[in-house]
């Protein structure tokens, strides 16, 4: 293969990877934190109590945690093409990536809530606070920089997770690395590939941890 | 200042399982006056403390606040949210932990509360945050967060947010068992101001001193039961009951060297 080629087949490759990791990463985020902080709060005795509902929710989060992400590619084809009108290529793929990334979004952010010490909870309480006024200024604000790095997290998993989605014709990096390196033994292709990766993983990582910083004013000198 | 309230708790009951936390309390607090709520740890006194804004729920009896029952409208039916919001309104509470929230300076701590629950614009807000800060003598910190205040200055900070509030009953929840013993001082000091200027004040405390000195009354409390109430020199000094003599014992033990 060419550099020129291989060039031109990384820089398509990135592009769909990126496509489909920033398209299902704020798709699953934007559906998972209501569902997080709705798991963060309502236990019993907390602010929005539904023991039963939080139990039920809890299962079905587990429930798609648990089944193993290619499984659950081929097992929603049809919700997929209903979504789409079609079971491959990129767009379809964005299908299964978001429904992965929401219960494992939802999970990050009820930890991130339920790291906030309750005593704050209780001071807004005391002084006569909604509920609605106690999520968004005391446990989303609090949360922010921990809700910042869940995000980062999500998406350095969901590059992952997008290299197994070449397997119903997503394309993408990974779907690269496994044709040309794998299938077809060029080595060097691969080498390519995870080093775009392992690029890609360093730029949104360091990005999420500045921005999570930035956001974090508890051990802020001033 | 606005006017002091007064509080009248009747036949309390409270339950953890199977644990009786709170036997058949009953005790009234006068309006303007301090009352500090004493006893060994567990014996129920911050128990009690939080069901007079309902951060605790009482599963029996009566907490009026100027004669309006909290948390319940009936024995065993809750109080409508709003309506109890509106009545933690009026009731300042300082927790041992302090509880500032961390992520906003001294200012906006103090601010926060009269913005959103009392709908003051942010100017005006923040005018009486300054206000409330300086009282408390931490006009040089507003703008510190709280990672950059000491102990003793972060529990004035939440004195001057629930003073911010106009309350009209301050509830206090060992305000300075979390501080290093240089610190004690300056936060007993506003505390005393703030008695001095008659308001409502129900303290649970360790601080024998502050208790003899600044209390109107004196409750003792051992294991959920209310086991005396009287004049701080009665309590104190004079205590009849053998559990407080014991208590008090003890306490003089570990305070002397």
């Amino acid at each position: 293969m060419s550099p020129e080629m291989l060039v031109d087949l990384l820089w398509k490759s990135l592009l769909q990877t990126l496509q489909m990791v920033a398209a299902s990463g704020l798709l699953g985020s934007l559906i998972g934190l209501p569902i997080g902080i709705f798991l963060a709060t309502s236990g019993k005795g907390e602010l929005f109590p539904a023991p039963a509902l939080n139990r039920a929710v809890g299962l079905i989060v587990n429930a798609a945690r648990s089944t193993p992400f290619i499984i659950l590619v081929v097992a929603i084809i049809p919700f997929t093409r209903l979504l789409t009108g079609t079971s491959i290529g990129t767009t379809a793929a964005i299908v299964p990536l978001t429904i992965a990334t929401i219960p494992f979004f939802a999970r990050l952010v009820e930890a991130a809530i339920r790291e906030i010490d309750k005593g704050l909870i209780e001071a807004a309480r005391a002084m006569g606070a909604t509920p609605m006024q106690i999520v968004f200024k005391v446990l989303l604000a609090e949360a922010r920089p921990a809700i910042l790095l869940a995000f980062t997290m999500t998406i350095v998993s969901l590059i992952g997770y997008s290299a197994m989605v070449g397997a119903v014709g997503g394309g993408g990096l990974g779907d690269l690395g496994i044709r040309y390196g794998y299938q077809r033994f060029m080595p060097d292709v691969m080498l390519a590939v995870v080093v775009v990766l392992i690029v890609l993983v360093q730029l949104v990582q360091s990005a999420g941890d500045a921005l999570a910083r930035s956001f974090d004013k508890r051990n802020r000198k001033g | 200042m606005v006017s002091a309230s007064s509080v009248e708790i009747r036949k309390v009951n409270k339950h953890y399982g199977t644990f009786h936390a709170l036997k058949d309390i009953d005790l009234v607090i006068p309006p303007g006056k301090v009352t500090c709520l004493i006893g060994p740890s567990g014996s129920g006194k911050s128990t009690l403390l939080r069901c007079v804004n309902f951060l605790e729920e009482y599963d029996s009896g009566e907490v009026l606040i100027d004669g309006t029952m909290i948390g319940y409208e009936a024995p065993g039916k809750k109080m409508p949210g709003r309506k109890l919001r509106e009545m933690r309104r009026s009731i300042g509470m300082v927790f041992q932990q302090f509880n500032l929230w961390p992520h906003m300076t001294a200012r906006e701590n103090v601010a926060e509360g009269l913005i959103r629950v009392r709908g003051l614009s942010k100017s005006e807000a923040h005018r009486r945050a300054a206000d409330a800060l300086a009282k408390v003598g931490l006009a040089d910190k507003m703008a510190n967060h709280p990672s950059r205040l000491s102990g003793g200055q972060q529990q004035r900070v939440a004195i001057a947010r629930a003073i911010a509030m106009e309350p009209r009953l301050m509830l206090f929840d060992e305000p300075t068992s979390a501080l290093d013993p240089e610190l004690v001082g300056e936060v007993l000091n506003v505390m005393k101001t703030l008695a001095s200027e008659g308001m409502t004040m129900v303290v649970v405390t360790h601080e024998m001193g502050f208790a003899a000195h600044v209390a109107d009354q004196v409750v003792f409390m051992e294991k959920g039961e209310l086991v005396g109430v009287d004049s701080p020199d009665r309590i104190l000094h004079h205590p009849e009951d053998a559990r407080i003599q014991s208590f008090l014992r003890t306490y003089h033990e570990r305070n002397s060297f």
